[in-house]
């Protein structure tokens, strides 16, 4: 029942059904204990992902944006996204509106946990992908990243890529809203984010390092997109502060103090 | 008989960590500084969470190492190795003190990793026993313990529990181990070893490389730290050649069977060796 098969990938954790299955009850239990536990929601997305993955990917293969993307195979993180010249741009581009995004929730693109349990490499870039536009996801409906935000993304998401942690996340995350919240959420964003996830076009299929510059109205109608009902921004949260204390700190550390 | 010190090796409850300070041992014994580069992330030690493994430990830890017996003659001075955070010689202190009313045994605890000593120190301050000689904290290496501040023949009983398969030489840990005992003294280690039953061991190995790591994974958010517990378990050698290390290195043992040099526990998933310096 041991698997020893040699890594596809770097990061990669081959694991056979029962491990798999062992990961999924944990991940979803520790998900729900533990929100922040980035590594377990991501453990719960991948060890559900199911035909999901295959699925996403032939979208991709259909679709030339998409092709290539799967080509190219470009990564999200404050390495290969220059977020200083995005925010040269002038007001109303993509790029513009994604850093003053980042901003005013107070997130980094640096936060995403790398795939470990997806056996095929190019569906491993697939879940990579996908968990890397999360953020641009966000942006483009204009939700902030408050719990019933996420939801209403969840949702969003679930309904345009059919995924089933999404559908988890939609089914249990409900459960650490307060009533109001909840009501909120099923009355308004819900059917917004069914009918626009819906209809819109594949979000796997956008090639958004290449639409920095392009308008964001004119590119929410050629995807088919609306804005989400309103929704109260709160303080942004301290994550994109936090990392740049620990940068400084890391480069103070080898710089010599012990 | 005076007491002279003995360390006692208190690994045991804090498996999760020792084994990973074990390690960091074992890749760098000369290096003294908190090995938590080794891993380049996580810092063990601070690890607060409870595993199945931590459980499974503590209870091979209260029956003590078997070292009751040695009380016979009273007090003792105890090694204990690798003992960090000063489980096991909190326990024997205590057995000495509640069942032979001797507050004169001493217990020296040696760890090559200054964090799980200051955690071991800080767990004794709560004790009564903090501020008397009964215990002291050293920083050492197993391998290589310093002439000058443990010399030979001077303890009645050496102890090392789960610390010795992170060692990088075993043989070295137990020539230094000979070395500071006094003729007559006992050496006690209490480690994983191997399990003789098949199909024991058949559900054993299973349990160990299939849940042990993804117990660390989902509870601690940390694979790596479990799945070298689980290979360095597998290293280590089993019981008849763990046994004939430790006459290599002068000791006496019993015979080469489960009772005379060592006992199983639990069918060989954690075994106590036993030997004597004479």
């Amino acid at each position: 029942m041991g698997t020893k098969t040699t890594p596809a990938y770097e990061g990669h954790i081959p694991v056979n059904w029962f491990e798999n299955g062992v990961l999924a009850v944990g991940s979803a239990f520790m998900s729900l204990a533990d929100p922040r536990r980035g590594d377990m929601v991501a453990a719960l997305g991948e060890t559900t992902a199911g035909p999901a993955l295959p699925r996403l990917r032939d979208i991709m293969l259909a679709d030339p944006e998409g092709r290539q993307i799967l080509k190219d195979r470009p990564r999200i993180n404050s390495k290969t996204v220059d977020l200083d010249k995005l925010a040269t741009l002038p007001e109303g581009t993509f790029g513009r509106a994604y850093v003053t995004w980042l901003e005013r929730c107070g997130v980094t693109p640096d936060t995403r946990e790398p795939v470990h349990y997806i056996d095929d490499p190019e569906l491993a870039y697939v879940m990579q992908r996908y968990r890397e536009c999360h953020d641009f996801y966000h942006c483009i409906v204009n939700l902030p990243v408050s719990v019933d935000a996420e939801l209403a993304v969840k949702y969003f998401e679930f309904a345009n890529l059919g995924l089933p942690l999404a559908a988890l996340s939609a089914i249990f995350g409900p459960l650490r809203l307060n009533s109001a919240q909840r009501h909120r959420l099923f009355s308004e964003y819900v059917p917004w984010a069914l009918r626009c996830g819906g209809t819109a076009r594949s979000m796997i299929t956008v090639y958004w390092e290449r639409r920095w510059e392009q308008n964001v109205v004119e590119m929410r109608k050629e995807l088919g997109l609306v804005d989400a009902p309103a929704m109260k921004w709160r303080k942004p949260l301290t994550e994109a502060k936090r990392a740049a204390e620990k940068q400084w700190l890391g480069e103070a550390v080898q710089n010599g103090s012990k | 008989m005076l007491s002279s010190t003995r360390l006692v090796r208190a690994v045991l409850p804090r498996v999760h960590r020792v084994p990973l300070a074990r390690c960091l041992n074992t890749n760098a014994p000369e290096n003294d500084t908190p090995k938590t580069t080794s891993f380049g992330f996580r810092t063990v030690p601070e690890s607060e969470k409870e595993t199945l493994v931590k459980n499974v430990f503590d209870s091979v830890a209260s029956s003590s190492l078997g070292v009751h017996r040695l009380w016979k003659d009273n007090l003792i001075s105890t090694l204990h190795v690798a003992g960090g955070t000063g489980d096991i010689a909190l326990r024997i202190l205590d057995h000495a003190r509640e069942k032979y009313a001797d507050r004169e045994t001493t217990v020296e605890v040696v760890d090559i990793n200054a964090q799980m000593l200051k955690e071991g120190f800080r767990r004794f301050k709560k004790t009564m026993y903090h501020n008397t000689p009964q215990i002291s904290f050293h920083e050492a290496n197993a391998q290589e313990l310093p002439p000058s501040q443990f010399l030979d023949n001077t303890y009645d009983l050496y102890t090392i529990a789960f610390g010795i398969r992170n060692c990088t030489s075993i043989p070295d840990v137990l020539k230094e181990a000979h070395r500071v005992l006094k003729p007559g003294g006992t050496f006690a280690c209490l480690e994983f070893s191997k399990v003789n039953n098949p199909l024991l061991s058949l559900a054993y190995d299973q349990y160990s490389f299939t849940m042990i790591p993804l117990m660390g994974t989902i509870l601690a958010g940390d694979r790596e730290s479990y799945q070298y517990l689980v290979e360095s378990i597998r290293k280590f050698p089993p019981q008849p050649q763990f046994a004939k290390m430790i006459r290599e290195a002068g000791f006496t043992t019993g015979e080469d069977e489960d009772g005379g040099a060592w006992t199983d526990l639990w069918g060989g998933i954690a075994c106590i060796h036993k030997a004597v310096k004479v």
